[in-house]
């Protein structure tokens, strides 16, 4: 699977909103209407998928699934 | 002091072993039949004891929990929205005109999120800190339940939970109770919910010998003042009641159920888990309870006794119950339907307050099943398996917890 359907079936499994709804466009804040907690929460599930370590103050610039698929990828390579 | 408030009973939630709502409790615990059974939600490879009154089937309606938030919140936060949903909706509370911020919540949680706590501890110790979730504080604590409550009803009166283990959701009706009498809330949501079926609090009462080991027959296992009994069945669930200041539950027409008249509690002061051998403590809350009622031993009909099929402690409570009632206490019926549920813990003084009330209402006891060869200890008519039809005034609901713990609430039926 390709990391970014990846990262949209935890964002789905998470939110539990449906994936088909869920594209590199979407804000986590402004569509998915995640609070900081949720987020924390999200951010551990990205750690664990793709051993990586997300930190916190980099947490704060994530602001759409496309952000969190370009910082992994960033950090995968 | 000003005249008390008195206090009427409008509406009931329940879940447990026996079923999923009020209706299918209380006609499951009619027929007699056995909410024990052996433990699906979890592996129980390796433990001592693997059968429970586990509550099966539950999901909770995604009206009262974002389905985000379900697998987050520990299952005792759901069986009480579960339950008080059912109780405030049969209530029909939200139809009243009471102010939100005269309506408050007080349950009773014995030991909170353990499930959750387990969870991250094991998080933690395999994967550091890190993975410690941001949502385990506020899902394991044993106020949240009241807390989401409050949130999704708006309700903004007082709101708290009390842990005195197996009396805590006694406590929290008799606190709730005393919130209407005194004026200081119009409706109360109380009673208590409990969902702690996990390994360590399983291995914990299962190495103190708290618990029943019949592994090979669990339906038999929670068998309240017969001589085959060899310890208490772990419940889950949750017991829920609204309650109102009487008169305003009157003048907007509510059904009531019945009235809550008396309220004792009090300690043992003995042993950190044992009962005093002659229920001194128990003797206690009970008078307590009949003094705040004005009634007189004579006037009680039906007990439904904690009765949790303990050697020690069964025994310690019908000699309280003697001491209390004297000749009466050959009259009266007492009857534990721990034997049905299992023992809901923090939960049990909800739901066993729920029976008393049903038994009230409806006229008919529920019985103690499993009572085949009674325990010559325990000589009292404890109505053994089969429902009895009995018109009763008033019934006592006892619930007792470690730390030597009691307390005693009376319910009144209503003409």
């Amino acid at each position: 699977m390709e990391m970014q359907d990846k990262v949209i079936k935890l964002v789905s499994e998470a939110t539990k909103m449906d994936a088909a709804n869920i594209s590199t466009n979407t804000s986590f804040v402004d569509d998915l209407n995640l609070d900081s907690l949720d987020m924390v929460e999200l951010m551990m599930k990205m750690e664990d998928e793709f051993g990586v370590e997300i930190p916190e103050d980099e947490t704060e610039n994530l602001k759409s699934v496309g952000d969190v698929v370009s910082y992994l990828k960033s950090k995968t390579n | 002091m000003t005249k008390l408030n008195r206090v009427a009973v409008t509406g009931m939630g329940a879940i447990c072993g026996l079923g999923n709502s009020l209706k299918e409790v209380w006609e499951n615990a009619l027929a007699g039949k056995s909410g024990i059974s052996k433990i699906e939600r979890v592996n129980t490879e390796n433990w001592a004891v693997n059968f429970a009154g586990e509550v099966k089937n539950f999901k909770l309606d995604d009206k009262l929990m974002d389905p985000k938030d379900q697998d987050r919140f520990d299952m005792f936060n759901q069986f009480g929205l579960h339950a008080g949903a059912e109780a405030i909706e049969m209530s029909g509370i939200m139809n009243s005109d009471y102010k939100k911020e005269k309506i408050g919540i007080i349950f009773g949680t014995g030991l909170g999120g353990f499930p959750h706590i387990e969870a991250n501890i094991t998080a933690m110790n395999d994967k550091g800190p890190r993975r410690v979730s941001p949502f385990f504080i506020p899902s394991v604590i044993p106020n949240m339940a009241p807390g989401l409550m409050a949130i999704h009803y708006g309700f903004k009166g007082i709101n708290f939970s009390i842990a005195s283990a197996c009396a805590s959701s006694a406590h929290a009706i008799g606190a709730a109770a005393t919130e209407i009498m005194l004026g200081r809330q119009d409706a109360m949501i109380t009673g208590g919910t409990e969902a702690v079926i996990t390994g360590s609090p399983i291995a914990g009462f299962s190495n103190m010998k708290a618990l029943s080991k019949r592994n090979d027959d669990p339906s038999k296992a929670s068998r309240p003042y017969d001589t085959g009994r060899d310890g208490f069945v772990m419940g889950e669930g949750a017991g829920i009641l609204v309650l109102e200041n009487y008169e305003k539950a009157k003048a907007r027409g509510a059904k009531i159920y019945a009235e809550v008249v008396g309220f004792g509690a009090s300690d043992d002061a003995h042993h950190i888990t044992a009962p005093h051998p002659e229920g001194s403590g128990a003797m206690i809350c009970m008078e307590q309870a009949l003094e705040l009622a004005g009634l007189k031993p004579e006037d009680i009909g039906y007990i439904n006794a904690h009765g949790t099929s303990t050697p020690l402690g069964d025994v310690a409570e019908t000699e309280a119950i003697k001491k209390v009632f004297g000749k009466h206490a050959y009259d009266l019926r007492v009857s534990s339907t721990k034997s049905m549920t299992g023992h809901l813990l923090g939960a049990a003084g909800g739901l066993e307050s729920i029976f008393c009330i049903m038994a009230l209402d409806t006229g008919i006891l529920p019985p103690t099943i499993n009572l085949e060869n009674q325990d010559p200890a325990c000589d009292l008519n404890y109505v053994p398996n089969k429902p009895e039809k009995r018109d009763i005034k008033y019934a006592l609901n006892n619930s007792f917890g470690f730390g030597g713990t009691n307390s005693s609430t009376i319910f009144k039926k209503v003409f």
